[in-house]
C-alpha cells in the first residue's frame, strides 16, 4: 500500500488489467477445448488413456500446462479431421506439432559487417554453464580456423576468470581479464578494441550469472550492449541465454526478462547429457520466438552441437 | 494463471452455495485447478496426482463450513495436506558425538554446491563452530580455487592440498587428508565440496559412495537447484538410492521460480529440505519453513516473514488501530499515513519488505518494482506532512491552492509533488476500502492468520 507513493499503483494495474483479459480469454479457449473434446469422438484405439499418457510425457518434459494443452488440443482437431486410428500415427502428429513450434522460432544473428569480429555475448541465470558453453564455442570456431578472443566479464563470482583462462588454454584461445570485482563493461571495451584492432574472427563474452528478477544486475546487461554497440557496429551480434536443461517453468520468465534486458537471440540448452528433456524451450518457443541454436551434452571441449530439433522432437518420446 | 488460485477456487466453488457437504463432483474444477497451480509451479507430475487423491479423500464428506467460504476451506485442505508434505519442522544438521562432524555436498552441477559450503561454514562459524572446507572438485576448472576464494572471503579455514591427477585416487586421498586436518587442527565441522555429477554418471555415483565409506559423514546434503523443474523427482531419486541422504538444499530462492521441486524432491528422499540459499552473499543462507515456501507454491507470498518483521518493529496496537480505522472506510487521515511512514522506516528496506507480499490480490504485479523504490522519497513524503497544520493532517479536503502553495514552501518541495502525495493519498484512501471489504485482507491488517 505503501508503494503507491511511488506511482507503482497506476504501473501495476495496466498489466494486471492486461492479465485479466488474457486469463479470460485462456479460459475462454480451455472451455472450448474442453467443449471440442467431449463432441469429438475418439475411435476405441485413440481413448482417453492414451491422451492422458501423451499428456504426462509432455508435463513430465516441462513443456508446461499452456503449451502441452494447446499442443493436444491442436492434435485432437487434427486427428478427428484426418480420422486418424492408431495410436503411431497421432504420435508421429504430435511430433509434427512440435517441430513446427521449434521450426516457427527462426530469428537469425545480426548480419557482422566484413571486417570486424563477430561479437557473442553470453547471458543466463546462475550455474546453467555459461562458462563451459564458452570454453566449448571457442573449440568449434577453432577448429573451424577461425581466430577467438575470450572476454572474461564475469569479474563477480569466485575465480569465473581462472575457470575461463583454463578454457584459453585448453582450446589456445586469449582472454582478456581485469581483476575480480572489476567493471564489467570496462573489460568488455578493452576486449573489443583489442579484438577490433587484430581483426579477430569472434569474439566470445563471459557474464557473470544472474537472476533475472535482480533489476540492477539486468540493467548492467544493459549497460555492456551499449559499450558493445559502440565499438562494433551492430555487436553483439548473438546473445545467447544458456538454460540448464533441469529448467521447470521458470525458464519461460528467464526468456522474457533476459530478452527484455539483453536482447537474446538465441538458446543454448546445457547439460541435456542428464534425464532432464528440456521441453520448456518448446514453451519459450512458442511464447517468445527464440530458437535452440546448441545443446550441451557433457563436459569435454567436443560436446557442444547445433540444436536438431527432429532429434531433440524424438527424445522427448524416447 | 497461477497468481490467481485462491481466486479462481472461489469461482470454482461459486456454484457451490447453498450445498452443506463437499463431494467428489462439486470439488472436481476446484481440484482441476490446484493441479494446474501445481504443474505450473514444476511439482513432479506423479507427486502432483498424489497430492490431488489425498485432498479429494479428505475434502470430500466435509461440512461446508460457515466461517470459511469452500474456496478457503479446500485452499486449507491443500495447504496442510503441503506442509505434511514438507515435514512439519525446520530440521537441523545433525552432529557427530566424536568431532569431526562431516558434511558431504551432493548434487548436479551448478546446483550451488560451492556457494552453499561457503554459507553453511559462514553459517556453522556464526553459531560458534570452526568449520574446515575442503574441495574435491578435481575435474571442473578453477573449481577447487573458487573455493579458497570463497573461504577466504568468510575467513573460514580450508584445506588445499595438491591434486596431481584428476581422478578417483586423488579425490579420496584429498578426503582423508582433509579428515586428518580437521582432527589436527581442531575443527569441529569438515565441509566437503564435491564435483557436480549427473545422477547416471556411474562413475562418478560410485566416487560419491566411495567418499560415503571413507569419510562416514554424518549429512550428505543434496544441493538442489529451485528451478528445477520435472526431473528433480529422477535425479533426486537416483541420489537418495545410491548415497542415503540425510537433507536437502534447495538454492536460488531469491529468484521467482515457485519452487515446486521442493515438494518432488521431498516425496521421494523423505528427506527434510534444511536450508535455502537466498542470495549470493554468504549470509543468505536461511533455515527451511515448509509453511512459508507452501504459501510461495501457492502464490501467496511470504506474509509470515513479513508479519514477523512488523512484530518486531511496529507498534501493534497503534497499527491495529490505524488499520481497522482505515479498513472501515473513511478514517484514514494523513496524520495515520505519515505515523505509517515511520514504522515502515522502522522496518527496514522497503525493497526487502515488498519481495515478501504475496503476488495476488492487491499486491500482484507490486513485488517486480521492488528494485525501482526511491527510498529518499519516503524523507519527502514525510516532509510535505510535516508542513500541513492539524487540521489539514485530519481534513485533507480543506487543502486548496494556496494552501498547497505554502506546503510547498515549507517542506521545500514543489506544487506539483504535494499534488501527487494528495492523489496518492486519495487512490490508498480507496484502495483501503477496497481491501476492507476482502475477508483475505481484513486477516492481514489485524494480523491473525489461523493456520499460517
Amino acid at each position: 500500500m505503501i508503494q503507491t507513493l511511488f506511482g507503482s499503483l497506476d504501473e501495476q494495474q495496466k498489466p494486471s488489467f492486461l492479465d485479466r483479459m488474457k486469463e479470460a480469454v485462456t479460459r475462454t479457449r480451455e472451455n472450448l477445448s474442453d467443449r471440442i473434446e467431449e463432441v469429438v469422438a475418439f475411435s476405441k484405439e485413440i481413448d482417453r488413456a492414451t491422451l492422458d499418457d501423451l499428456e504426462a510425457t509432455l508435463i513430465g518434459a516441462d513443456l508446461g500446462t499452456s503449451t502441452t494443452h494447446e499442443v493436444l488440443s491442436k492434435l485432437r482437431e487434427k486427428a478427428d479431421r484426418k480420422q486418424i486410428k492408431n495410436v503411431d500415427e497421432l504420435k508421429r502428429l504430435l511430433k509434427e506439432e512440435l517441430l513446427a513450434i521449434l521450426a516457427a522460432a527462426n530469428s537469425q544473428p545480426v548480419q557482422k559487417v566484413d571486417g570486424t569480429p563477430e561479437v557473442i555475448l553470453l547471458v543466463g541465470v546462475n550455474g546453467t554453464g555459461k562458462t563451459t558453453t564458452i570454453g566449448k564455442l571457442a573449440q568449434v570456431f577453432r577448429s573451424q580456423g577461425k581466430t577467438v578472443l575470450l572476454c572474461a566479464a564475469d569479474t563477480f563470482r569466485a575465480a569465473a576468470i581462472e575457470q575461463l583462462e583454463i578454457w584459453g588454454e585448453r582450446t589456445g584461445t586469449e582472454v582478456i581479464r581485469t581483476k575480480a570485482g572489476g567493471d564489467p563493461s570496462a573489460v568488455l571495451f578493452d576486449a573489443l578494441q583489442a579484438a577490433s584492432a587484430r581483426q579477430t574472427d569472434y569474439v566470445i563474452v563471459d557474464t557473470a550469472g544472474r537472476l533475472h528478477t535482480k533489476t540492477n544486475l539486468m540493467a548492467e546487461l544493459e549497460k555492456m550492449r551499449r559499450t558493445a554497440q559502440r565499438i562494433i557496429p551492430g555487436a553483439p551480434h548473438e546473445t545467447l541465454l544458456v538454460m540448464d536443461a533441469t529448467t521447470g517453468q521458470n525458464g519461460l520468465q528467464q526468456a522474457r526478462l533476459f530478452t527484455e534486458s539483453a536482447g537474446v537471440t538465441g538458446i543454448v540448452l546445457a547439460k541435456l547429457d542428464g534425464t532432464a528433456k528440456g521441453g520448456v524451450v518448446v514453451a519459450i518457443s512458442r511464447e517468445l520466438g527464440l530458437p535452440v541454436r546448441y545443446v550441451g551434452v557433457g563436459e569435454k571441449p567436443g560436446d557442444l552441437l547445433p540444436f536438431d530439433a527432429r532429434d531433440f522432437v524424438d527424445s522427448l518420446f524416447a | 494463471m497461477f497468481e490467481n488460485l485462491q481466486e479462481k477456487l472461489q469461482r470454482a466453488f461459486k456454484t457451490l452455495r447453498g450445498q452443506a457437504v463437499l463431494n467428489e463432483e462439486n470439488i472436481q474444477e476446484a481440484l482441476r485447478e490446484i493441479r494446474l497451480a501445481l504443474l505450473e509451479a514444476d511439482v513432479n507430475f506423479k507427486v502432483v496426482k498424489q497430492l490431488i487423491d489425498h485432498i479429494q479423500e479428505k475434502a470430500v464428506g466435509q461440512q461446508v463450513a460457515t466461517a470459511l467460504s469452500p474456496g478457503e476451506q479446500v485452499i486449507k485442505i491443500l495447504r496442510d495436506e503441503l506442509i505434511e508434505t514438507l515435514g512439519r519442522d525446520t530440521a537441523r544438521l545433525k552432529f557427530a558425538s566424536q568431532p569431526p562432524t562431516v558434511v558431504l555436498m551432493a548434487g548436479l552441477q551448478g546446483s550451488g554446491k560451492t556457494t552453499t559450503s561457503g554459507k553453511l561454514a559462514n553459517w556453522l562459524k556464526n553459531g560458534g563452530h570452526r568449520p574446515l572446507l575442503v574441495s574435491v572438485d578435481v575435474y571442473r576448472p578453477a573449481a577447487r580455487e573458487q573455493l579458497k576464494v570463497v573461504a577466504q572471503a568468510i575467513k573460514a579455514n580450508l584445506y588445499e592440498g595438491e591434486v596431481g591427477e584428476a581422478n578417483t585416487a586423488t579425490v579420496e586421498r584429498l578426503a582423508k587428508e582433509a579428515r586428518r586436518e580437521a582432527i589436527n587442527t581442531g575443527s569441529d565441522v569438515l565441509i566437503v565440496d564435491t564435483a557436480g555429477r549427473l545422477h547416471i554418471d556411474d562413475q562418478l555415483m560410485e566416487e560419491m559412495q566411495s567418499l560415503k565409506r571413507l569419510l562416514n559423514p554424518q549429512e550428505i546434503l543434496f544441493v538442489a537447484d529451485a528451478m528445477t523443474g520435472q526431473d528433480a523427482v529422477r535425479s533426486a531419486d537416483e541420489f537418495h538410492k545410491k548415497l542415503t541422504l540425510t537433507g536437502v538444499v534447495l538454492t536460488k530462492m531469491d529468484g521467482d521460480a515457485r519452487g515446486g521441486a521442493a515438494l518432488s524432491i521431498r516425496q521421494v528422499t523423505g528427506q527434510p529440505i534444511k536450508f535455502i540459499g537466498v542470495g549470493e552473499k554468504y549470509d543468505a543462507l536461511e533455515p527451511f519453513h515448509p509453511d512459508r515456501i507452501v504459501s510461495r507454491i501457492l502464490g501467496m507470498g511470504d506474509i509470515l516473514s513479513l508479519i514477523e518483521k512488523a512484530e518486531q518493529n511496529v507498534d501493534k496496537k497503534k497499527a491495529e488501530e490505524m488499520a481497522s480505522r482505515a479498513l472501515a472506510g473513511d478514517g484514514f487521515s494523513l496524520e495515520d499515513f505519515r505515523d505509517q511512514l515511520r514504522q515502515v522506516k522502522k522496518m527496514g528496506s522497503l525493497q526487502s519488505l515488498m519481495g515478501m507480499l504475496p503476488s495476488i490480490g492487491p499486491f500482484a504485479g507490486l513485488q517486480k518494482h521492488a528494485d525501482k523504490v526511491d527510498e529518499k522519497q519516503l524523507n519527502r513524503v514525510e516532509a510535505i506532512i510535516n508542513s500541513m497544520t492539524a487540521h489539514e493532517r485530519t481534513h485533507h479536503e480543506v487543502i486548496n491552492g494556496s494552501r498547497r502553495k505554502r506546503i510547498a514552501r515549507g517542506s521545500g518541495t514543489s506544487v506539483q509533488e504535494v499534488n501527487n502525495l494528495l492523489r496518492q493519498y486519495a487512490q490508498m484512501r480507496k484502495m483501503f476500502k477496497q481491501i476492507g471489504k476482502a475477508s483475505f485482507a481484513r486477516k492481514l491488517a489485524g494480523m491473525k492468520l489461523p493456520g499460517m
